[in-house]
């Protein structure tokens, strides 16, 4: 777990080389409830960070996900598509939205640590 | 992740509901619901339950199944007396345009207040009740948003022609679901021989309740109205019975929908009438002929010339909810209406909206697009309810 970085907007990214792995975390899929709908960018679309990546709906509210980081999506999970409630059930291993090839890895220095994310958590509780 | 358009039960995003907490009010059943799990929400100015633990998609799905108990002792309950019930039901027929005159004791009737547009100020419940302390009077239900509003209404209009008293030591709770009648019928008997859109004055399991046998799912149930006081120990009883499971606002909702039923400041407000919100089935016969409420001109004029827009069913062809507020398009991509209650369907497993389109495109089977998030997403105009009502006719 201590490889996962966190962002103030509840969206978690593991780096594997110059590839990320990003989704929403366990607290963000609570505070959504049931997950109803998930849609992801298109593979080879560059996103930036902190602007609009992917859409996650759940029974009563649409929420934005926001690029943790600059990048061009390389991956999308699209078993989410017909299964979205799996970010329910494990939002930090298959409930993962997309892959993202990193265009700089200076960004993932200002990102937090689990021990930071937890305090924000605590502090929004 | 930022939440961008919610249901309307959760008009509020999480933080704001711990900072504007102090401001709120409580129904008496507050602390069960926190003894429950609940996620508390504010709504219409009160700290209400969204969900339990279970979530809202368990929540619904528990009450088409078998049995749910909401709270919604945020809404408001208002007696009105007078000399007899023609007086009594002559002063409300100056302000709403059901009939109340023909209104049988022990039954219920659904309509709303209009304005001198026809507009519509709110919906409610009208039940025509006996007991011997008030003798024959009428017992209203109205939303917890314009529960203000309507009483200020009701005095300006009616205080000299009935009495009005708003019932604030009062609670409602609402049964809801399949299993709703055998529930009640084992804690009260004679709840048995009551069928869709009646009320009575009865005793569950030993406490004086006020019940009608209607509900906002589609599904049989009841409404039930308790002394403050009494209302926690009904509502333990209640829970206690197998097969009855706490709902939060949040399935009370999707139920709705799914119902095809209207939700007051979204799908009708002062801005629509009722014949463009498809309710003039509300209006009887001698009221639409004679009028005498407010905007009933307005209202005859649309009966005889028909209306601009219409509020109909729609449903996506794909799997993204499109939300109130979005624009719908025709096939020409001109604009031609607004959804007005729009989301995820658990018992359909679909999304699931409703709205107003123009007249010219409100027949089942009509193509519209929905604009949501500058995609066009292909839907149709379908009849409603998305899930056929079950009610209890007798």
């Amino acid at each position: 777990m201590s490889d996962l970085r966190y962002t103030k907007d509840h969206e978690w990214l593991r780096a594997e080389g110059d590839i990320v792995t990003v989704g929403i975390t366990p607290y963000a899929q609570e505070q959504l409830g049931d997950v109803v709908y998930v849609e992801l960018p298109e593979v080879g679309r560059k996103v930036e960070q902190g602007k609009e990546m992917a859409v996650v709906e759940s029974v009563k509210a649409a929420s934005e996900v926001y690029a943790p980081v600059s990048g061009e999506v390389v991956e999308v999970n699209s078993a989410l598509t017909d299964a979205p409630a799996t970010v329910n059930e494990d939002a930090l291993g298959k409930g993962w939205f997309v892959k993202l090839k990193l265009a700089d890895p200076g960004q993932l220095t200002g990102l937090m640590d689990e021990a930071a994310y937890k305090a924000l958590c605590d502090s929004e509780h | 992740m930022t939440t961008t358009s919610t249901a309307s039960t959760d008009v509020s995003s999480p933080a704001g509901a711990s900072s504007g907490a102090a401001a709120l009010q409580r129904t008496p059943l507050h602390d069960l619901h926190l003894e429950l799990g609940a996620k508390m929400v504010p709504f219409a100015g009160y700290e209400m339950p969204v969900n339990y633990p279970a979530g809202i998609m368990a929540e619904h799905l528990h009450c088409r199944s078998a049995a749910g108990l909401f709270d919604v002792s945020h809404m408001g309950q208002i007696r009105l007396v007078a000399e007899s019930h023609d007086a009594v039901a002559a002063a409300l027929e100056r302000l709403c345009p059901a009939d109340f005159l023909g209104l049988q004791t022990g039954r219920q009737r659904y309509s709303f207040f209009t304005d001198n547009q026809g507009g519509i100020l709110d919906d409610l419940m009208v039940s025509r009740l006996q007991d011997a302390r008030h003798g024959d009077h009428l017992f209203m239900v109205v939303n917890a948003a314009c529960k203000a509003q309507d009483l200020s209404h009701l005095q300006a209009n009616l205080n000299h022609r009935c009495e009005i008293t708003e019932l604030a030591d009062r609670a409602l709770l609402a049964l809801q679901g399949p299993a709703a009648g055998e529930v009640l019928a084992r804690l009260a008997p004679e709840s048995g021989a009551m069928t869709f859109m009646t009320a009575r004055v009865l005793t569950i399991a030993g406490i004086d309740c006020i019940v009608t046998r209607s509900g906002y799912t589609g599904e049989d149930g009841f409404e039930i109205s308790v002394s403050n006081a009494s209302a926690t120990d009904l509502a333990r009883r209640l829970l206690a019975e197998a097969g009855v499971k706490p709902i939060g606002l949040g399935a009370r909702d999707s139920l709705r929908l799914e119902a095809g039923l209207c939700l007051y400041g979204n799908d009708i407000t002062p801005q629509t009438t009722p014949v463009e919100a498809d309710l003039s089935w509300a209006i009887g016969k001698r009221r639409r002929e004679q009028g005498g409420f407010p905007g009933s001109g307005v209202l005859q004029r649309q009966w005889k010339d028909g209306v601009a827009r219409k509020r109909v069913g729609i449903q996506p062809d794909g799997k993204a909810p499109a939300r109130a507020h979005t624009e719908i398009a025709d096939a020409a991509g001109q604009v031609i209406g607004e959804i007005t209650s729009g989301g995820f369907g658990p018992s359909v497993n679909a999304p699931v909206a409703m709205g107003y389109v123009a007249a010219s495109h409100a027949a089942p089977g009509t193509r519209l697009n929905l604009l949501v998030r500058g995609k066009a997403l292909p839907a149709s105009v379908v009849a409603l309810p998305f899930v056929p009502h079950r009610y209890r006719r007798g």
